[in-house]
């Protein structure tokens, strides 16, 4: 599954012009508390979340975050979409909740993060 | 490791080493070795636009260093959780991290007010975060428990009414 066929599952925005969604998924984490997105996170991961804060690109320095999906409508503010393009990291907000993008993931066959 | 307690206060102490690693921690602090590289950066209080940076730029500079990446992630990890730490819970403090051959050892040392019961933070899931932290996404309770996870040593020095000094060491190999 690559970030292009997550933008279609999810019905999504892309967030800033010229994103990698060709990358290939290799598995998914969600939550909205960001030490647990650091514990769980071992992996190359793809991340669901309701946090739109800049912490959550800090996020991305610290372990290796494939891409970010925003749940529930939520984007976050243009300085911080700017700091995720400077890292290269693909941006995309879905209007729908943390717990149906997880679903329609996992039933599609996006598995879990080892944690 | 450092006394930093002034006489009156009552100090509160916790000790992680990770099993198997004791001879090598305290080889580590009797050499008493100069650091090959430091890099020490303020953590200024409940500045949120500021605070993890100190750990991205920790992180590039031993990515630079050839650290291997799983080791460095524990690094990160264990960092960015430490300074955040003392972003959202003290008067703001410093970030000191010395490089050597083998191992980092990082020291996080803030202003103030100090943990009363360091037993108790170390309690997967007990948090003192304020409101304002937490819209953040931060307070699971986790912060610590986090930092011990992903260390090979952790030393926790503290007394209510005065600093913190929380000591990580990660081994490179």
């Amino acid at each position: 599954m690559t970030l292009q066929d997550i933008v279609e599952l999810l019905e999504a925005e892309v967030l800033y012009e010229g994103a990698d969604l060709s990358k290939e998924v290799p598995c998914a984490f969600s939550s909205d508390l960001i030490s647990d997105i650091l514990m769980c996170t071992k992996e190359s991961t793809l991340l669901l979340t309701g946090l739109t804060n800049n912490q959550v690109i800090r996020l991305a320095d610290m372990i290796d975050l494939i891409g970010i999906v925003f749940v529930r409508g939520k984007k976050p503010m243009q300085d911080v979409i700017e700091m995720g393009k400077e890292r290269g990291l693909p941006m995309i907000a879905t209007n729908m909740t943390l717990y149906r993008s997880s679903g329609i993931l996992y039933n599609a066959g996006l598995r879990s993060c080892r944690i | 490791m450092q006394d930093s307690a002034a006489a009156e206060f009552e100090m509160a102490e916790y000790w992680y080493i990770k099993p198997g690693l004791e001879e090598q921690v305290k080889d580590f602090f009797a050499q008493k070795k100069e650091p090959e590289v430091v890099l020490q950066l303020d953590i200024p209080e409940k500045d949120f636009n500021i605070a993890g940076k100190g750990s991205s730029e920790l992180k590039n500079l031993l990515k630079r260093l050839g650290v291997n990446s799983e080791v460095l992630r524990r690094i990160a990890v264990a960092s960015y959780e430490a300074e955040i730490n003392v972003a959202a819970h003290s008067r703001g403090g410093k970030m000191c991290s010395n490089v050597y051959d083998n191992l980092i050892y990082m020291q996080f040392r803030d202003n103030g007010p100090g943990i009363d019961d360091i037993e108790q933070a170390m309690i997967p899931g007990f948090s003192t975060a304020d409101d304002l932290v937490r819209e953040l996404g931060f307070g699971a309770g986790l912060g610590l428990p986090n930092i011990q996870k992903n260390s090979d040593a952790l030393h926790i020095t503290s007394a209510l009414g005065n600093s913190t000094l929380v000591e990580i060491i990660i081994c490179f190999t």
